[in-house]
């Protein structure tokens, strides 16, 4: 039906787009490793950072590329600062009261970026939106290859943090003992309001590597949250390798999906992927604890 | 009544029960003690369906029970505390024990009065309305005995009910206890309080690491060299022995 | 009387409610209550689950489109009425819920699990009511008008509000009654402590299913009723996540696991929704935005929800953790 050359370049394609995704659900399973709590408004404060993208782009000109320092550093404030004053305050502690809070967030900023900046889709164009790279007889669009693999240097950026800083140290000290860790002298709240600000400077990251290639609309949130829980659980809630994986398996996925399936019913795959992931392997893919 | 046939327990590499035979005769009050991580809770659990052995067989009235779930258990006459306790928090005292009145009795003015009965006899009945959640310690173990009555079960596992209370409220639920058995009910209990299982129990059974060591009267097991051996550490029943003979 | 005392409070909010199609004229007002009604009966079935058994959906769409569907499906495909179409809805709605439990209990998916695999449910619903032939596609399906009560079509907006109202006080009455009896008390208790529940003699599985099914019946109706009332659905509207948001929502503002708190939330949440759009001069998107920070003040500072500021003796607010009282030996 479709040649093996279509098949593959979906294949590599989805691989590239994957590890953009991977970075997005690695600041969904930080935060789910550290502070055990499932952040529902991640894909919404995604779309805010892709808007920011836009709205920096337009006022200063900037390159999506340039703005990853500038935005990675705002979005961490926002992030600590939402779970020092928001969301650690609201939810008393008690995990169903987190994913109500959050997603009180998630509809707040949602709304807010359609009252602000209108429901049209918007998408920013650079030099090397259209461009692509030919290997052999494939075709890999520039923007994709440069977002994968700004993706998994942010990976291993945030890899080498966790594992040699103090502060890294501390958030990994808090996410295995939480107890033991503020016995140590530890403040587990800054810890989770660190933690929680390096997830949300990761989907800015994400947000400038997308943006090139991929669109934007208010409500394209919920579409990313659902994959990036998917990535989460599948890779097994709390593991970075997993998030990775996973991450890389449902581009493809998305990829073969919408190639088999057509656009609209293409979605389908990665949903049934997280029902099936749910209901039969909590514990994800690679074993890690649920 | 209850027969528990070479039970062994494993978590991973951990094993929590080892191999433990008991029997509960019908009728009377049967203690089971044993230090702290000796794995009485974990026998409690398997007993009352929360958990499935590793190997061994649990029997109840002739009937093989092992593996069957425990509410079904709850039906069939079993009931259970939690040395936890695990109070409805969020509900009232009266509310907590209808639940369990709720089981044999469908209709809610005769679960309510069940309730209302149980609540009398375990010393809650002035205290029907108030959240469970303000109970004192005291007044939450009682609400696990009257949930637990409430289910009008034939076999009652006691889970430490008498820990952490002072010894004034340890001697006003004793003969609470012994009034259960009184009204037909067979009870295994596990406790750490010693006066209570002398003045209570007709059997006991000791368990150490996993394994039952001992069995007999209060008395005989007080007494008995391996017992002490298992609380106090080895050598032990010989240093106390060396002790009574230079104080004679 | 005793036994008549508990359905006083929604007796006397039936009445109220039902002042309402006799005295309103303004189409504004009728249409505002009619889909504020129709939200609240929606998010009584969320209630039930959420607020009683304490398991949260995020995903009540996925019952609320079913039963629209499955109505519009059997009137315009198969032929029959409306009436029996209602029926069809209600009941295709208890057994998606039959489905999503069974899978979810099963698999032992609690708190934020099951949330989020509601949510996927209701999302897969969505696409596949999106690309499928049956339920019009993208495109949706348009209810032929056909005036007439056989056909649960009302010449004038106050009888259709009339009958919203009925059915709202109809499931009220249910929900008071299973409050107080074996099932409501089982259902409680499981969301309070599933072992001791179990320990009580409680099928916690099937507690849990019948809730659902319950749940999923009286979510469906409401889809009914929206479809109709607008005589139109698509899939981003049957199946879309604002219905999932507006019955949690409004079960949570209003009080959770309170037989009123779904009414009162709903009208609380919709009146201060079209408040705050008056104010913003149309500016879209700012209701809902209210509605998200209105979630979050409810959660952070009225854990019993409006109704439970009047009543704070009626919630029984789930408490985790209660004080320790010792370690596990
Ligand atoms: N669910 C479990 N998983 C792993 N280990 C367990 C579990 N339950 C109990 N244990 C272990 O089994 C041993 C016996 O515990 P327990 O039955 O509670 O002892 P006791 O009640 O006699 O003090 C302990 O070492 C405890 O840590
Ligand atoms: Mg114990």
């Amino acid at each position: 039906m479709y040649s093996a050359d279509i098949i593959i370049e979906a294949l590599l394609n989805g691989l590239l787009t994957g590890a953009i995704y991977a970075l997005v659900a690695l600041g969904l399973t930080l935060v789910y490793g550290v502070l055990h709590i499932i952040n529902f408004a991640h894909g919404a404060l995604l779309a805010a950072a892709m808007f920011a993208v836009l709205f920096v782009n337009q006022i200063l000109g900037l390159d999506p590329y340039v703005q990853i320092p500038l935005l990675a550093v705002i979005f961490f404030g926002l992030g600590y600062g939402l779970q020092r004053l928001v969301i650690g305050p609201a939810s008393h502690g008690r995990d169903e009261n987190i994913l109500l809070v959050t997603l009180g967030l998630s509809i707040i900023i949602e709304n807010l970026l359609l009252a602000g900046f209108g429901s049209d889709t918007r998408s920013l164009n650079t030099d090397y939106s259209f461009a692509v790279f030919e290997v052999g007889p494939y075709l890999l669009g520039q923007a994709r290859v440069f977002g994968a693999a700004g993706a998994l240097a942010t990976a291993a950026l945030l890899w080498l943090f966790l594992s040699r800083s103090d502060t890294g140290k501390a958030i990994r000290a808090v996410a295995r003992e939480k107890i033991g860790a503020s016995l140590q002298g530890i403040s587990v709240g800054h810890v989770y309001a660190v933690t929680f600000g390096l997830g949300c400077a990761c989907l800015a990251v994400a947000a400038c590597l997308l943006l090139p290639t991929f669109y934007v609309n208010p409500r394209i949130g919920s579409a990313y949250v659902l994959v990036a829980f998917t990535i989460v659980v599948l890779g097994g809630m709390g593991s970075i390798v997993g998030a990775m994986l996973g991450g890389l398996i449902i581009g493809v996925v998305e990829s073969m999906s919408g190639l088999f399936l057509g656009e609209s019913l293409g979605q389908i795959g990665i949903f049934l992927i997280f029902i099936l992931a749910l209901l039969f392997k909590p514990t994800g893919l690679f074993g890690a604890k649920a | 009544m209850l027969t528990v046939d070479n039970v062994t327990m494993r978590f991973g590499g951990l094993t929590a029960v080892n191999d433990a035979s008991m029997q509960v005769k019908a009728g009377s009050i049967t203690g089971l003690i044993g230090p702290n991580g000796a794995g009485k809770t974990t026998l409690f659990t398997i007993v009352s369906g929360f958990l499935k052995p590793t190997a061994g067989k649990v029997a109840f009235e002739g009937e093989t029970i092992t593996g069957v779930a425990a509410h079904r258990l709850a039906e069939r006459g079993i009931g259970r505390t939690f040395q936890i306790v695990k109070p409805f928090a969020g509900l009232s005292v009266l509310e907590n024990i209808v639940v369990g009145a709720f089981l044999r009795h469908p209709r809610r003015p005769d679960a309510e009065r069940l309730a209302a009965a149980v609540a009398e006899k375990v010393g809650l009945g002035d205290r029907l309305d108030a959240p469970a959640s303000s109970l004192t310690v005291a007044g939450r173990k009682r609400l696990e005995l009257a949930r637990a009555l409430a289910t009008e079960p034939r076999l009652l596992l006691l889970d430490e009910v008498l820990a952490g209370l002072n010894p004034s409220e340890v001697r006003d639920i004793l003969p609470v206890i012994r009034s259960l058995r009184d009204d037909g009910i067979t009870i295994l209990m596990i406790e750490h309080v010693m006066q209570a299982v002398v003045s209570l129990c007709d059997e006991v059974f000791v368990l150490a690491q996993g394994a039952i060591i001992a069995r007999g009267t209060p008395a005989e097991v007080v007494a008995d060299q391996k017992v002490i051996e298992a609380y106090l550490g080895h050598g032990a029943a010989a240093r106390l022995k060396g002790g009574e003979a230079a104080d004679a | 009387m005793r036994t008549l005392r508990p359905y006083l409070p929604v007796l006397v909010l039936g009445v109220l409610l039902a002042l309402a199609p006799l005295f309103v004229t303004s189409n504004v007002v009728l249409n505002f209550l009619v889909f504020t009604l129709t939200v609240a009966l929606a998010a009584q079935g969320w209630n039930l689950l959420g607020g009683f058994g304490g398991q949260f959906s995020f995903g009540h769409a996925a019952f609320f489109g079913t039963g629209a569907y499955a109505s519009a499906i059997w009137q315009m495909q198969l032929g029959f009425d409306a009436w029996t179409g209602f029926v069809a809805g209600t009941l295709a709605g208890a057994l998606a819920g039959l489905v999503i439990g069974f899978l979810s209990f099963r698999a032992g998916l609690r708190g934020s699990y099951f949330a989020l695999v509601t949510l996927a449910f209701a999302e897969v619903f969505r696409v596949l009511a999106n690309s499928s032939e049956v339920t019009g596609g993208a495109a949706g399906l348009l209810l032929p008008l056909k005036i007439g009560a056989e056909n649960l079509q009302f010449a004038d907006r106050a009888t259709f509000l009339g009958f919203v109202v009925a059915l709202v006080i109809v499931v009220l009455l249910l929900v008071q009654w299973i409050r107080g009896s074996r099932f409501g008390a089982q259902l409680v208790a499981l969301r309070e402590n599933e072992e001791a529940a179990r320990a009580l003699g409680v099928d916690v599985l099937v507690v849990k299913l019948k809730a659902i099914c319950l749940s999923g019946a009286i979510t469906a109706a409401a889809g009914v009723l929206y479809l109709q009332y607008f005589l139109f659905i698509d899939s981003g509207i049957a199946y879309g996540t604002w219905i999932s948001v507006e019955v949690l929502l409004a079960a949570i503002v209003g009080g959770l696991g309170t037989v009123l708190g779904p009414v009162v939330g709903a009208l609380a949440l919709h009146g201060v929704g079209e408040l705050a759009k008056s104010l913003a001069g149309g500016l879209p998107g700012i209701d809902l935005a209210v509605y998200g920070a209105v979630l979050v003040v409810a959660v952070a500072f009225l854990p019993g929800g409006l109704v439970g500021i009047v009543r704070r003796r009626d919630r029984p607010r789930p408490v985790r953790d209660a004080a320790p009282v010792e370690g596990e030996a």
